[in-house]
């Protein structure tokens, strides 16, 4: 039987004992009066003869090992009629931790769902990504390379230890149903589906035969995508018109679905693309996933692929020499909030500690308070581990009970926390309570039970009982006062942390607001742009496409001036190049890189970035003159120092067209093109601007694609683009504008993170310096009260008012000075700590922590007026007839 | 009645499996047959004999039912579990072990250990 199940048949337990005994006296006492003797002495004689029932039946609970049982109940309901009877300490206790374990939950719920939860498909550690090799390939910069589509094909083929399967991200014009759209595609291999093992909800899923060129065209629509334009009814069997052609409706992506990165609109069968760079090998679009055939090993698919890869190098040396592929393990893509979310867990950590604390200065001004209690149970024969028993489960009730509020509160919280974290938190969806989480509360319940109750608990007396019992509670608070301090040390020393982790925030997030982006973003506003389908076939046509939309734009009522561009500052989207300035180019790992922008002329007035030397793009710069190109002051400098680069050349190897040769005509302003936060560390940072107008007709169709224009306005920016919608629609009405922005909000989202970090670190220092001045107050209160004596003694020998309130204030700031001299010393790795996580950060100065000190210093002493006033109020004659 | 002795410490328990041993019996039964079979030597303390039940009960080297008496009252009626018949087995070896050699030193003659 096991000791839970005893514990619900104790009843029975007990009854089956008593019965058990009862029996034994009745046989007894039967066979006593047999031999001759009267009922009530053969009664008498039997009791005698077993001894006292109660000891007996004690004996057999020990025998049983129900003992700890009993004890436990008993201490858990004693600890219940302490509490009943401080409902003001109870209060505080039970708050203090809520706030703190809450918030502690909150941040694992994050962690959990975020980094920790595995991808949400069946037999996710089955899954793999594919990635390119190759020693070209600067995954420094670029990150994992892709794999080219004829090289998926290959592998896909010959592979026995992987089934796996491929997808592109493109994008196109809805016109068909509903209003045009532009939405998110995945071009996708017919096998994704049964790789990932997700389920189609409605209809089916692509057939290997209709993955192929010359095949019907057909869709399945994402999940978000069919509840927009179908209103989540029949949509199998209809069709969709995408970028001017018309799909047939074969099935429904469950809801939910993100592959890599947000939850796609349309799937199309990427065989039936047409596109070149899809035939090249030297190109490498694909997002490749796989799942280890059953009974094979990822060290096994490994190695496999790496064969392939060889093959495939010998195969085809001019594309694919020196490349091969790797296998891992298909892991969330969470970007870099993982070292946030870390981070910020320290940081309500380091609260539930000043909590903990706090509770632990609590109990133990209680207990010493009990310690005549205590000794008399001591002396009454508890032993000592009995004692320290007790104290540990009033503590651990207490813990648990907070525990039980915080998890409360952690459910409550979580949702609008996951909604004001900066720019979406990654796989939000995931976050949620569930075990985990509640095991994780469970266990930092108790655990923080345990600490704040082991110092209380471990003073339960021992020695001197006698000593103890006759002496009042208020003579033995000498031993007790060392470890007060300790406890206010540490309180102090934890906020402190804080409160420099918080400051050197919000000095960083000052530091970084007053930067100079390099362009003006007052009145810009900034939006993809999707040209009608129909005129992308054509590169002229695109050509004229783009002169009209800037003719028309230009005429819109309150614009100023308008420009093409293909990637903008402080917004996901670059393109990197490695250039050189002489023609003996070095391989391109040895290359220092740019970043490259395609703008039309009129880019430098929108986004006023001043031109510094030479000229800007005009119309002149056409396909038939000279490529030509503007760089900014950063790559002047890497490239040629104090030289002036206007009239030198630059070599581009990848750029395609012109030689790969270009001459530059003007140096610019450096602009911030990583955020005003990220600029500074980006591994990229110098600029080249190319004319679009130069840009061959077999890139016209790529670049349109990703085309956006950037306007400058002379009202409200975001008040013109109901007019610029309309007047940009085309002759079709199938032109739209996308992810509209104006440049401040882009700005300000660049500095998202910062604020809300230090937003969240001010709160945290907030509360873990309330909670430290309340330790401070409750601590001098009652160090404060257990003096009232010595303080009596002080002002009948002629101490005054002001002497005794400058007795308490020292006991008080030696114990402040201690923390913050600890405190000092942490918090600067803990600022070092920041420096590593958070983009932009300051470093730690000393006026960071001068501006803190004092607020803290302030704070205490605000905490112990209150005891040091009430002290100067002692009356001597009252104090020392106290005793 | 002849001299009594005190139970060595551990020997409660042997004593018990063997009577236990014997057939499903009762405690009051337990305590009657030890102090008939040592012929009064042995004397339980009552008062420890139910601890000492419960505690081999919790080993699970015995275990109990509540059955009829003769006289038709319900008692708690103890057996031996197979692991109780083991250990009855083993400690009563060692135990005669024990006497032997006890018995081995104490019949040294004196100074017959020269």
């Amino acid at each position: 039987m096991n000791w839970w199940q005893r514990l619900l048949r104790r009843r029975k337990m007990e009854d089956q004992l008593e019965k058990e005994l009862r029996f034994h006296l009745d046989e007894h006492a039967s066979e006593l009066i047999a031999r001759g003797l009267s009922p009530d002495e053969a009664r008498r004689r039997a009791r005698l003869a077993l001894g006292g029932p109660e000891q007996v039946k004690e004996n057999c609970r020990v025998a049983r090992g129900m003992r700890w049982l009993e004890d436990l109940l008993q201490d858990f309901r004693y600890a219940i009629r302490m509490l009943q009877k401080q409902p003001g300490f109870a209060v505080v206790a039970l708050l203090t931790l809520a706030l703190g374990i809450g918030a502690t939950t909150v941040m694992f719920t994050l962690i959990n769902g975020v980094l920790l939860k595995p991808l949400p498909f069946l037999d996710a550690d089955k899954l793999v990504a594919v990635n390119g090799q190759s020693d070209r390939w600067n995954a420094e910069i670029f990150g994992e390379q892709n794999v080219a589509y004829l090289d998926f094909i290959d592998c896909a083929r010959e592979s026995r230890s992987l089934a796996i399967a491929a997808a592109l991200y493109t994008g196109g014009t809805v016109s068909e149903p509903g209003e045009p759209e532009y939405v998110d595609l995945r071009e996708i291999s017919s096998g994704l589906f049964s790789v990932l093992r997700v389920p189609i909800v409605q209809g089916r899923s692509f057939l290997p035969e209709e993955d192929r060129q010359g095949a019907a065209p057909v869709a399945i629509l994402g999940s978000g995508f069919w509840q927009r334009h179908f209103t989540g009814g029949d949509a199998v069997g209809s069709s969709v018109i995408l970028d001017g052609k018309r799909y047939a409706v074969v099935g429904i992506a469950p809801a939910g679905l993100k592959l890599f990165g947000d939850e796609a609109d349309i799937y199309t069968p990427v065989g039936q693309d047409t596109a070149r760079y899809l035939r090249n090998r030297a190109a490498h679009p694909m997002h490749v996933v796989g799942r280890l055939q059953p009974g094979r090993t990822l060290s096994q698919a490994q190695s496999e692929l790496a064969v392939l890869g060889h093959h495939l190098a010998e195969q085809f040396p001019d594309t694919n020499a020196g490349r091969t592929f790797q296998v891992r393990s298909l892991r969330p893509n969470v970007g870099n909030v993982g070292s946030k979310l870390w981070l910020l867990l320290g940081a309500v950590g380091l609260v539930l500690l000043v909590a903990c604390v706090n509770v632990a200065s609590l109990l133990l001004a209680r207990a010493v308070s009990r310690e005549r209690e205590l000794a008399m149970r001591a002396a009454l024969g508890a032993s000592r581990g009995r004692l320290v028993r007790q104290c540990l489960t009033e503590s651990a009730m207490l813990g648990l009970a907070g525990g039980l509020l915080g998890v409360l509160i952690a459910a409550d919280g979580i949702r609008p926390f996951v909604q004001v974290w900066p720019g979406a938190l990654p796989r939000a969806e995931e976050v949620r309570l569930d075990w985990h989480v509640l095991l994780f509360a469970f266990g930092v319940s108790t655990l923080s039970g345990l600490l704040f109750g082991l110092a209380p608990a471990l003073r339960a007396p021992f020695s001197n009982l006698e000593q103890k019992l006759r002496t009042g509670a208020r003579s033995i608070a000498g031993s007790s006062r060392r470890l007060h301090g300790i406890f206010v040390i540490s309180e102090i020393a934890l906020a402190i942390i804080l409160l420099v982790s918080a400051g050197m925030l919000g000095r960083t997030l000052l530091h970084l607001s007053s930067l100079d982006a390099g362009v003006d973003v007052r009145n810009v506003l900034v939006t993809r742009m999707a040209l009608s389908p129909a005129t992308l076939a054509d590169p002229a046509k695109t050509r004229a496409a783009w002169k009209d939309v800037l003719a028309r734009a230009r005429n819109v009522p309150g614009v100023q001036s308008v420009a093409t561009v293909d990637t903008f500052p402080m917004r996901a989207g670059d393109n990197e190049e490695g250039y050189w300035t002489s023609a003996d180019v070095p391989p391109t790992n040895k290359l220092p890189f740019a970043l490259l922008t395609s703008v039309s002329p009129d880019y430098l007035n929108v986004m006023r970035i001043p031109l510094r030397r030479g000229r800007f793009f005009d119309d002149h710069d056409t396909l038939e003159s000279t490529p030509v190109i503007v760089i900014d002051e950063v790559l002047a400098q890497n490239a040629f120092g104090t030289q002036d680069p206007v009239g030198k050349r630059l070599w581009i190897p990848d750029m395609g067209y012109g030689g790969n040769v270009f001459e530059i005509v003007g140096v610019v302003g450096h602009v911030r093109h990583w955020g005003l936060a990220g600029d500074d560390q980006a591994k990229v940072r110098a600029q080249i601007y190319y004319p679009f107008a130069q840009l061959p007709d077999g890139f016209m169709h790529r670049w349109s694609e990703l085309m956006s224009i950037a306007v400058r306005t002379e009202i409200p920016p975001l008040s013109a683009l109901a007019s610029l919608r309309s007047e940009l629609k085309g002759v079709a009405g199938d032109q739209v504008l996308y992810e509209v922005r104006t440049m401040e909000q882009l700005a300000s989202e660049s500095l998202a993170e910062q604020r809300f970090l230090s937003l969240l670190f001010g709160i945290f220092a907030g509360l873990a310096l309330l909670l430290a001045c309340i330790g401070i107050y409750g601590v001098l209160a009652y160090l404060t009260g257990q003096r009232v004596p010595e303080i009596g003694v002080r002002m009948a020998l002629g101490a005054t008012a002001r002497d005794v309130i400058r007795l308490v204030l020292r006991q008080s700031l030696g114990m402040v000075f201690g923390g913050i001299a600890v405190g000092i010393v942490t918090a600067l790795a803990a600022g070092r700590l920041l420096m590593h996580t958070v983009d932009g950060m300051q470093s730690n100065e000393p006026s960071t922590l001068i501006l803190t000190i004092p607020v803290l210093v302030f704070a205490a002493l605000l905490a112990s007026s209150g005891p040091a006033l009430r002290a100067s109020r002692v009356d001597p004659v009252t104090a020392l007839r106290q005793d | 009645m002849a001299e009594k002795s005190d139970l060595p410490q551990g020997t409660l328990d042997l004593l018990i499996l063997k009577v236990v041993a014997l057939g499903p019996v009762h405690g009051y039964a337990i305590a009657q047959r030890l102090e008939q079979v040592s012929r009064g030597v042995v004397q339980v303390p009552q008062g420890s004999l139910y601890p000492a039940l419960h505690r081999l009960e919790n080993r699970g080297l015995l275990a109990a039912d509540w059955e009829e008496t003769e006289s038709g009252r319900e008692a708690k009626f103890y057996r031996l579990t197979r692991k109780g018949r083991t250990q009855l087995e083993t400690e009563a070896a060692s135990w005669q072990r024990l006497i032997d050699a006890v018995g081995l030193v104490l019949k040294l003659s004196e100074g017959g250990a020269e």
